[in-house]
């Protein structure tokens, strides 16, 4: 199909979140011209780059739902997708601990539901020694049912993998590109940025997270509300690490709408998270700490895993649901997934919370059917479906990295102590193909400033970098967005 | 694998101090070990003055004081391997280097730690609100400001009194910030008493103490903070919350010492210092490495951490000689009442001992006591005790010789 001219476009994908992103990636292997708009400058700064990292099995949800389906494939194709684009990975398996009689009974129902899904190895242990032996350091339970599909990886890595990769086959990203106005003339949507910039895409698909409603409304379908729902988190240091195998899960509370509870989660890196609370807000971009969560999530946490003092955390930050049911609403929610009948083309994503993430791959493969029953979409020959960006030097082994630093002073050089990052990789991360810019650009791709220190070693060293070798005046250096300026000027002129 | 008699690791005033005594004292084969492409460690970023006045008997800058070392050095010719970061160190004293030379494994006989401290973070202690730009720890932001350029922000909350913050309150407004609070939680400041009136008293900062940030404001630059009284338990007093606009919160709220290497050796820490578990002879719990400097404890005063690197040089150099005393039972000292760490935390009673000390509190009249249970063996009138300000007290062999424990207290 491929209409002509700069800004227009086969498929436009309003959000660059996991699910824009895996969408782009995954419409890429064809013959189309795409283009992802992104409000914020970078993809993983909404949800995705948000939350607990979990690769989930699939048994929390009704059997024959979307959920329930997208997950179980999705945690298949990840798996796969996850090994091509090199996305830090582990596969723990992860554990639910019951302390009464009462939660060992829903771990039953639980696991029922799971096979009922196709969720696959879900065994209920009930002898304490052997739930210690699976997990070692829960104390207290009385039952834990194992759930060996279940795994952790880097979501925000995963992101940035997807429109890298997304992008390298051809898929174009507007970044700092908030979609203000869209009008459909001719069959053909007739997009408007916040800065008065057109484009035009033949299909539109909203992957707006937290703002789905609100964009579906500026397309014209008034039927959804969305339901800012906050979960806060407490990230420990990774010295910790050794002592965590797998995630740990309470049985789920009944009050928040599929609410997980508060878990402790290991990081493929190494620092843990515990959390996440739940409180719905009413600023779908409130990314707050409050010292009651971080209390509560203190005391939840240590009682399902006691191994960790308060003054292990290193960092506090909070993600963002995309609720579609109001508080107090404990009914059983799908995500919407489809094209609205009203409007030919246009393909609602709404209320993708978790799962989401574990099943991007999948709602991103049911988006290309959609597409599919309407398109011919014919495969592009040369699609690399791999992560051609470097590679992460603390990975390699003592030899090879003996090797490349004697062959390059970038890999030699380390600027991140904390996590050793190499100048090699920051300066990969500059000139990241998206062309994202900010701090915390170069520290969801590269992990400096992540650690311990907080960024307290290399902050000034990155910043030298971008000034030395990329130009950078004080007014460019910004955290995360637009407005986030790190300095206010010079000290004294420069001779 | 190429072995080494004395490997330093980091070149502060502790490290510097060490690797210039031990060329003295007549150790050749010394290799000083530094990330940065400088040496001095933290005081290149020091640019205010008040180093030297035990060791030089004058008030410098911290690059002057720096620059009395690195004069000696050159002289000595002591071997300096600078943009080099140690990046793991093993139980068996060999180490991996890394650099843009390139990355190599050596191995030495001894070797000293004086890798320095680092800042305690916001998240380190739970700051609650938003996480926009403009909150900088204190020495960061000194580092950007003194070394790299950059001014970093025009209206100024200070949290936290330790010394990096108040000298940076002064350093903002002589650079035409408005500092308008210093924020300290404890009921005393943190920061030695001479830095109070010389950066705060001097020019008008008020200093609340009992009072915290309970929340930051704003989303892409700090917006404000909103900050509170506390009880005498430290809690928040509920009604006394007050909102202050600024665009800049620096944190100066403790030093940690920086032992990721040592712990990755296998040497044990103290959970009060933060820094190794050292006997009389600065030596950790695995034999010949030795510690000295911030990654030791945290010290006010860059003289003390040198002299700390001279008193490890000797040490270190018996060491390699097979004459350190030979020693079947150790005896712990113990910290007693008022009294938050005493270094070292094991001794011979075989040599003299300086014993460092920090208090728990401000007071004043008070005696310093060293004893062995009922029985006093030293004891020493003091005026003035300030937490923030390291005491000591110096013991004799001869003193400890016949003593079953040791306590240093205040009464
Ligand atoms: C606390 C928490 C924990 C979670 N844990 C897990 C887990 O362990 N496993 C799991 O599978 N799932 C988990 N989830 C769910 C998962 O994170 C989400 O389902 C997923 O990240 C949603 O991705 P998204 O792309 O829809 O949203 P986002 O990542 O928020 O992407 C949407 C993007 O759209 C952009 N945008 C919005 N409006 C516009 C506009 N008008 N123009 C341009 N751009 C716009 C936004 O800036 C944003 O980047 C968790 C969620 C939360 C909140
Ligand atoms: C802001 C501030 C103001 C101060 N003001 C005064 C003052 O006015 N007067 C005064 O007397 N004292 C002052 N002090 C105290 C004094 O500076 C310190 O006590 C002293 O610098 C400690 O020396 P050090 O050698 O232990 O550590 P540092 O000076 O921190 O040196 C440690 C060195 O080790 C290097 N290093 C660490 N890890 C590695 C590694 N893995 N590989 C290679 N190298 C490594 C570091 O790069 C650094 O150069 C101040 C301190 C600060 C922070």
């Amino acid at each position: 199909m491929a209409p002509g001219g700069e800004n227009v476009f086969d498929i436009g994908i309003v959000g660059g979140g996991v699910i824009g992103s895996a969408i782009a990636y995954e419409l890429s292997r064809y013959n189309l011209k795409i283009a992802v708009f992104e409000k914020e400058p970078d993809v993983c700064f909404g949800t995705s780059g948000r939350n607990s990292g979990v690769l989930h099995a699939g048994f929390y949800y009704q059997p024959g739902s979307l959920k329930a389906r997208l997950c179980v494939e999705g945690n298949k194709i990840m798996r796969e997708w996850i090994r091509l684009l090199k996305v830090p990975f582990k596969a723990t398996g992860k554990v639910l601990v019951a302390f009464d009689e009462e939660e060992v009974e829903e771990l039953h129902k639980l696991k029922e539901r799971g096979e009922a899904n196709g969720v696959e190895g879900l065994e209920i242990i009930r002898e304490n020694e052997n739930v210690e032996k699976i997990c070692p350091g829960v104390k207290g339970a009385i039952a834990c049912m194992y759930s060996p599909a279940t795994a952790i990886f880097s979501p925000y890595l995963l992101t940035i993998a997807l429109a890298e990769t997304a992008h390298y086959n051809g898929v174009k990203y507007f970044l700092n590109c908030e979609i203000r106005k869209v009008e459909k003339e001719n069959g053909i949507f007739k997009l408007k940025d916040e800065n008065g910039n057109k484009y035009e895409c033949k299909w539109l698909i909203n992957a707006t997270g937290v703002h789905s409603a609100d964009f579906s409304k500026m397309v014209g379908i008034n039927d959804y509300r969305i339901y800012p729902c906050r979960g806060e988190y407490l990230l420990l240091d990774k010295i910790l690490a050794p002592l965590l195998k797998m995630p740990i899960y309470p049985v789920p509370a009944k009050k928040v709408g599929g609410h997980l509870g508060v878990h402790l989660t290991p990081t493929p890196e190494g620092p843990i998270l515990v959390g996440p609370s739940a409180e719905y807000i009413e600023d779908p971009e409130d990314y707050e700490s409050t010292p009651e969560v971080m209390n509560k999530l203190y005391e939840e946490g240590y009682k399902l895993w006691p191994y960790f003092k308060r003054s292990d955390v290193i960092r506090t930050f909070s993600g963002i649901r995309a609720k579609p049911v109001p508080p107090g609403d404990t009914r059983f929610f799908d995500f919407v997934i489809k094209e609205e009948e009203s409007i030919p083309r246009f393909i609602n994503l709404i209320g993708i919370e978790s799962p989401g993430l574990t099943a991007a791959p999948a709602i991103a493969k049911m988006v290309r059917g959609i597409i599919e029953k309407k398109e011919k979409l014919t495969p592009k020959e040369n699609f690399e479906p791999r992560y051609l960006r470097g590679e992460r030097f603390e990975e390699l082994s003592e030899e090879e990295r003996e090797k490349k630093a004697g062959e390059d002073p970038d890999w030699g050089e380390i600027i991140c102590r904390c996590e050793k990052i190499t100048r090699r990789e920051i300066i990969e991360a500059i000139e990241n193909p998206l062309g994202a810019k900010t701090l915390a650009s170069i520290k969801f791709r590269t992990r400096a400033m992540m650690g311990r220190c907080q960024g307290g070693y290399c902050l000034p060293k990155i910043i030298e970098i971008l000034e030395k070798e990329y130009g950078y005046k004080p007014e460019d250096f910004q955290l995360h967005k637009e407005g986030s300026w790190l300095f206010s000027g010079r000290m004294r002129e420069n001779d | 694998m190429t072995e080494r008699d004395v490997v330093i690791i980091g070149a502060g005033p502790a490290g510097l101090a060490c690797a210039t005594k031990l060329k003295e004292i007549g150790i050749n084969d010394v290799l000083l070990i530094e990330r940065e492409r400088k040496l001095g460690g933290i005081l290149n970023q020091c640019i205010h003055d008040g180093f030297g006045l035990h060791n030089f008997k004058e008030t410098l800058t911290g690059p002057e004081y720096i620059e009395r070392y690195l004069e000696k050095l050159y002289k000595l010719d002591v071997e300096i391997l600078s943009d080099t970061m140690v990046v793991n160190l093993f139980p068996d004293k060999s180490m991996i280097l890394s650099g843009p030379w390139g990355r190599e494994k050596i191995r030495a006989k001894a070797v000293v730690l004086a890798m320095g401290c680092r800042e305690r973070t916001a998240g380190a202690i739970w700051l609650a609100g938003t996480r926009p730009a403009g909150i900088y720890t204190a020495g960061v932001a000194q580092r950007l400001m003194n070394i790299d350029n950059y001014m970093v922000g025009n209206e100024v909350v200070i949290l936290g009194s330790g010394d990096v913050g108040l000298i940076m309150a002064r350093r903002l407004v002589l650079e035409g910030a408005r500092v308008l609070m210093v924020l300290e939680k404890l009921p005393y400041s943190s920061g030695l008493p001479r830095n109070i009136v010389q950066c705060l008293e001097d020019y008008d900062i008020p200093l609340y103490l009992k009072t915290t940030v309970k929340k930051v404001y704003g989303k892409r630059r700090i917006e404000g903070v909103e900050y509170v009284r506390l009880d005498d338990e430290g809690k928040p007093i509920p009604g006394s919350e007050k909102f202050v606009k600024c665009d800049t919160l620096l944190l100066s709220v403790g030093l940690i010492p920086e032992n990721e290497l040592s712990r990755e050796a296998g040497v044990a820490l103290h959970p009060v210092t933060g820094g190794p578990i050292v006997n009389d002879t600065y030596q950790t719990n695995i034999e010949g490495i030795f510690a000295a400097g911030n990654v030791l404890h945290v010290h006010d005063l860059a003289d003390m951490a040198s002299m700390e690197g001279e008193l490890v040089a000797e040490f270190a150099k018996k060491y390699l000689e097979g004459n350190l005393p030979k020693v079947d039972s150790w005896i712990d000292v113990k910290a007693g009442a008022g009294v938050r760490y005493v270094l070292p935390h094991k001794v011979s009673r075989k040599i003299d001992v300086n014993f460092l000390f920090r208090v728990s509190e401000p007071s004043r009249n008070r005696y310093i006591i060293v004893r062995d249970g009922n029985r006093i063996i030293k004891r020493r009138r003091v005026i003035n005790l300030h937490p923030a300000v390291m005491e000591n007290i110096r013991v004799k062999a001869d003193e400890m010789k016949d003593a079953s424990s040791l306590e240093v207290m205040v009464e």
